[in-house]
Order: C-alpha cells, then sequence, then structure tokens
C-alpha cells in the first residue's frame, strides 16, 4: 500500500503532465481554448479564433511573467554561482556585473587553503550521513515494535515519542551539550552524531507507514515461522523503502544545513561541517571574502543539488509528506 | 500464554537502542533543562537553587523582553509573508494553461536546499551597501537602501527576508499537494456561474484549502520562533539588538556567558511556547488527513 505515500506526490508532481493533463480534459476541462488537439480538426469560428490568439497572448505574457520572477527567486542562486568563478577585482568592482567577464578557478582552490576544506567537506559527509544511517537504523527498529509487536505499555509509549516530537532541539541543547562535554565528546563525531541517532519524528512517521502495510504480507512469514526479526527485515523493511528514502533524505539535508548543531558541538576548526565552517570567513567588522565565500556555498549546495536533479520526484515528495515537522 | 516473555524480550531488543538514545539526550536534557532553570548554574563551581529568578527576570530584563519582542516581530513579518509568496506560486503554477509548469515547480523549489547560512552569504553579497547587485540596481530605480544590516529599521525585515527566500519553495510544494486535491467540478460550475478568476479564489480555492493554510501557517510560526542561522550570520543580533532573537539569546548566554540557568530558563519559556503551537498544529493535521481521505 505504497501509494498512501505516492499519493501527494503524484499529485504535487508537474512530472507526470500526461496523467494531469488527461484528468483534465475527461473532467471536460478548459481544453477547447488550448491551442491544437481537440481543437485542431474542427472548423474555427472568428470568435473561437480570436479566443484561441488571446489565449495564446496570454499565455506568452505568463510565461514571460513568470521567467522574469523565477529569475529574480533565483538571483541568490545565481550570484553564487557567477560570483565563484570571478576574479577577486571583479568580485569587488563597482559597477557590479552579474555574469564574469573573466572565468577563474581561484575562489576555489583559495577556499582550500583559507580554511582545512577537505577536512570539513569529509566532515559533513560523516556527520550528515552518520546521523542518517543510525536513524534509520534505530528508528525503524522502535517504529517496527510499534507497528508490529504487542506489549505492555505501547500506548503510553506512542504518546510520549509523539509529545517528544513537539519539542525543539534548541530548548534542550544546553543540558545536552553538559552530558556531551561530561562524557568528554566534544570535538568529535560522536558529539555530532549519538545525540541524533534516534529521532522522535522519524520513529512516528516510520510507524504511520508500517501500520499502513498489510498484515498479510507478514502472516504468511510468520505461519512459516519467521521471528520478528525476520519479518522485519525480510518483509516490512523491502516494502518500506519509499518511506525510508523519505526520511533519509529529508534527516541527510537537515542534518547537512544545520548551523547551531555544529557551532555548539565542536570549536576546533577542524572539526566543523561546511556550513558551520563557511561562516569563520566573516569576521565582524572585516572585509568579506565574498568570491571565496561563493565558492565555499557552491561546493556546500552542490552534493544536495545532485542529490536533488537525480531523486526530485522523492526529494519534493518527502519534503511535502514529512512536512509535518 | 507461554509466548509471552519471548515477545517481551523480543520487543525490548527493538526498542532498546533507539530508546536509550532518546531517554538520554531529548528526555533526560528535558529534566534537567527544567532543574537547571531554577539554578544559578554556570557550568563551574556549585548551583544554587534561585528560585523562579530566572524566569523573573525573562520576564523584566529589558533586554530579554526587547528579545522576545523581536522574535514576536520577526514571526509576525515572516509567517504571512512566506505563506503568501507560497500560496500565490503554488495558485500559479496549478493553472495548467502555464506552460513549462515542472521546470518551474522544480526551480522554485531550489532555494530550500540551500542552508539558511548560505542563504545568507549571498544576500549578503547582493545587499552590500558598496558592491552588491541588487542594491545597483535598486539605486537605479531611484530606490536607495544604504547598509541594511547596520540600519536597526531594515536589519529585522533583511533577516525575515531571507527566511522566506529559503522557505517559500517548501510551503509551496504543500500548496500544490493541497490544491490538487480541491475538485474541478466546483472550478467548473463557478466558471458556469460567472465568476471571475478572483472570485474563484477567495469562494473556492481559499475555503477548501483553509486547513491546509493553518497547516502551514502554524508550520512557519514555529520555525519562526527558532530563528538563528542567518542572524547569526549577517548581524549577530545587531545592530543594537535590534535583531536578537530568543534562540540568539539562548545560545549567548548559555554558550558565550555561561549563564546556563538563565538559558535553561528562557529554553523552557521558547518550548512551552512551541508545545501550545504544536498542539494546534496536529488539530489541524488531522483535520488535513480527514480532508484527503
Amino acid at each position: 500500500m505504497s501509494h498512501t505515500l505516492e499519493t501527494p506526490a503524484d499529485a504535487s508532481s508537474g512530472r507526470t503532465p500526461r496523467s494531469t493533463r488527461s484528468t483534465r480534459s475527461a473532467r471536460g476541462g478548459s481544453r477547447s481554448t488550448r491551442p491544437g488537439g481537440a481543437t485542431a480538426g474542427r472548423v474555427e469560428t472568428p470568435a473561437r479564433k480570436k479566443a484561441r490568439q488571446r489565449s495564446l497572448v496570454l499565455r506568452g505574457i505568463s510565461l514571460v511573467v513568470f521567467l522574469a520572477a523565477t529569475f529574480f527567486l533565483l538571483l541568490p542562486i545565481i550570484i553564487i554561482v557567477f560570483t565563484a568563478f570571478k576574479p577577486t577585482s571583479e568580485v569587488n568592482a563597482f559597477p557590479p556585473t552579474l555574469v564574469p567577464t573573466e572565468w577563474t578557478f581561484d575562489n576555489f582552490t583559495r577556499i582550500f587553503t583559507e580554511l582545512p576544506f577537505a577536512r570539513l567537506i569529509a566532515n559533513s559527509f560523516v556527520f550528515a550521513g552518520g546521523v542518517t544511517i543510525c536513524a534509520l537504523v534505530f528508528d525503524s527498529l522502535v517504529a517496527y515494535a510499534l507497528a508490529r509487536i504487542d506489549f505492555r505499555g505501547k500506548n503510553v509509549l506512542l504518546i510520549a515519542i509523539i509529545a517528544s516530537l513537539m519539542i525543539p532541539f534548541q530548548a534542550t541543547l544546553i543540558p545536552v551539550y553538559q552530558l556531551v562535554s561530561d562524557l568528554g565528546w566534544v570535538n568529535t563525531f560522536a558529539a555530532l552524531i549519538i545525540p541524533r541517532a534516534a529521532d522522535a519524528f522519524g520513529i512516528f512517521f516510520l510507524r504511520q507507514f508500517f501500520v499502513s502495510l498489510p498484515r498479510d504480507l507478514d502472516s504468511a512469514a510468520r505461519i512459516d515461522g519467521a521471528s520478528e526479526w525476520r519479518v522485519f527485515r525480510s518483509v516490512v523493511l523491502p516494502n518500506a523503502v519509499p518511506a525510508l528514502l523519505t526520511l533519509a533524505i529529508f534527516t541527510f539535508v537537515n542534518n547537512w544545513n544545520d548551523l547551531l548543531w555544529p557551532l555548539v558541538f565542536t570549536t576546533d576548526s577542524e572539526m566543523g561541517t561546511i556550513t558551520s565552517g563557511l561562516t569563520l570567513l566573516t569576521g565582524p567588522g572585516g572585509i568579506i571574502p565574498y568570491g571565496v565565500m561563493m565558492a565555499g556555498s557552491l561546493i556546500a549546495v552542490l552534493p544536495l543539488a545532485i542529490m536533488f536533479l537525480f531523486v526530485q520526484r522523492r526529494f519534493i515528495e518527502s519534503v511535502a509528506t514529512t512536512g509535518l515537522k | 500464554m507461554p509466548g509471552g516473555t519471548q515477545r517481551r524480550l523480543t520487543a525490548a531488543a527493538f526498542l532498546i537502542p533507539g530508546l536509550t538514545i532518546l531517554v538520554v539526550f531529548v528526555g533526560w536534557p528535558m529534566v534537567s533543562a527544567l532543574r537547571l532553570s531554577f539554578t544559578d548554574a554556570s557550568g563551574f563551581g556549585a548551583e544554587n537553587f534561585v528560585g523562579l529568578d530566572n524566569y523573573v527576570r525573562v520576564f523584566t530584563d529589558p533586554d530579554i523582553l526587547q528579545s522576545i519582542g523581536n522574535t514576536a516581530l520577526y514571526s509576525v513579518l515572516f509567517t504571512p509573508l512566506a505563506v503568501i509568496v507560497a500560496l500565490l506560486l503554488a495558485v500559479a503554477l496549478n493553472n495548467p494553461r502555464l506552460p513549462w509548469r515542472g521546470f518551474f515547480r522544480t526551480t522554485l523549489f531550489l532555494p530550500f536546499i540551500v542552508s539558511l547560512a548560505v542563504a545568507a552569504f549571498a544576500w549578503q553579497y547582493l545587499l552590500d551597501p558598496q558592491i552588491g547587485l541588487l542594491n545597483y540596481w535598486l539605486r537605479g530605480a531611484g530606490i536607495s537602501l544604504g547598509n541594511v544590516l547596520q540600519d536597526p529599521a531594515l536589519a529585522m525585515p533583511t533577516v525575515v527576508l531571507v527566511a522566506v527566500w529559503k522557505n517559500f519553495g517548501f510551503y509551496m510544494v504543500i500548496f500544490l499537494a493541497g490544491l490538487q486535491d480541491i475538485p474541478g467540478s466546483l472550478y467548473e460550475a463557478a466558471k458556469m456561474d460567472g465568476a471571475n478568476a478572483w472570485r474563484r479564489f477567495t469562494n473556492i480555492t481559499l475555503p477548501q484549502l483553509s486547513n491546509t493554510l493553518a497547516f502551514v501557517g502554524i508550520v512557519a510560526l514555529i520555525a519562526a520562533l527558532q530563528a538563528f542561522d542567518q542572524i547569526y550570520v549577517l548581524t549577530g543580533g545587531g545592530p543594537y539588538r535590534s535583531t536578537q532573537t530568543v534562540v540568539m539569546e539562548i545560545y549567548e548566554s548559555g554558550f558565550k556567558d555561561l549563564d546556563l540557568g538563565f538559558a535553561s530558563a528562557l529554553s523552557y519559556v521558547l518550548l512551552i511556547a512551541t508545545l501550545i503551537l504544536s498542539l494546534v498544529q496536529f488539530g489541524f493535521a488531522g483535520r488535513r488527513e480527514k480532508d484527503a481521505s
């Protein structure tokens, strides 16, 4: 029953124009005002032709307006990409330019000398990847017990987990820091990853999905004498791949982009993430090296952008369905 | 039942790893923060019980009241702006007559994958008083903004703008899903009755979308209460504390001034505000699900 998750994606996805269009024409939508298609074969009355031309002009105008709006809305991303390749003289030039007149990789080589940038990239991958893997494993185990195993206190536990969903991590940051510091974990991956290795939201999200999987699937396996672990691993998990992927994307993106968390748990610049490391480039009152900063920003966005391109539908769906948090 | 013990052991095996993490790093800190909030803990030396002093300070210290006021102002600016931008774009993208809808939907979602810190860098450069491209263009149009991040009146709108820019794509996607659930027949009937586009929007789209709207509004409000990243990057809370928010205050009092007791009290105030909003959000989430089924 994976369609509980698929529905919002299909519904919100413009990537499936065919199905959207066919439902619209099936509803008897405003198909006749559109050029081509159903109207092409018919004899056009002057009024119809006029309406069609007007509609074409309207479409043209809306396209131009939307392209302009999109350009301005994406200007910060465009400026990151172009500035990253500008020489310093052009970055600081007046009047400012949009597209570089001269392209250079200087900013990219400089970011690796001004910050331990290779290390920061690796840290970001270990941190965001580590949290994602741990959370997926631990969350799915708890979620499975909540969805499939009967034990005393199950409802109380579920309510406690839903309640802790509402706790913003900022509110418990100080005692968590004290704890991590007492354990001697500050400036280690343990500090970054372990406190986030399980997450109430992930448990709740996966539990909802597991509950929606038909029980017939596992009862067959149970009759064959399969243990809970077998049912979990061989029946439930393979059927929950879409939900797991959704949660993985969501968790990875959130942690990759987080600033406060690495800022608090790492004081050593070698242990920061790309996101926290880049903030070291701006000193108060100092001159901001925009070129280097944009090169670093481009590298920071790139892994997520690539991921986004490959799993675009899943990515957007993941956001729409996990919009709870 | 002979399988009872076995079953309990199995359940425990599934539950223990995840629950241990949650108890140690969420449950215990909740209790610990509450305890700290009644002390003058500084991380070193003895902790003394100070009663409600920290909470009294939260609601009487003019600086802290200003931070709370700033967070409220930030929320009041951010929430409607983000919701309106997202809703308008979603409605436009939902119109089947707009060409290249898939392309627009994908590109307009892009800002959401950019971190707030990186978004802040880009906007800082665009709005730079000397070499900022956007500032230059606006001056060409006769609008002189000056140094927005040093201007106590404009710094807050600027940090709000960065957050709206980063998040509108996210809310837009949720709205798009909601719009797809509105039956097309409603629009057809309204069209036959001669309702124009604006009437159709106010009489069909808005009422049909009301639960999604409320849901997105509260999600945005909760996000606004936690404002930190771009403020840390752009203004550090300045100028003259005009962008100092509650989370900035928690970070500074907890990790710079090491006033752990006070920071914990402020954390609890944030927690309770979030909790109330979350309960309301849960209500709307439930109603949204009912709508969908």
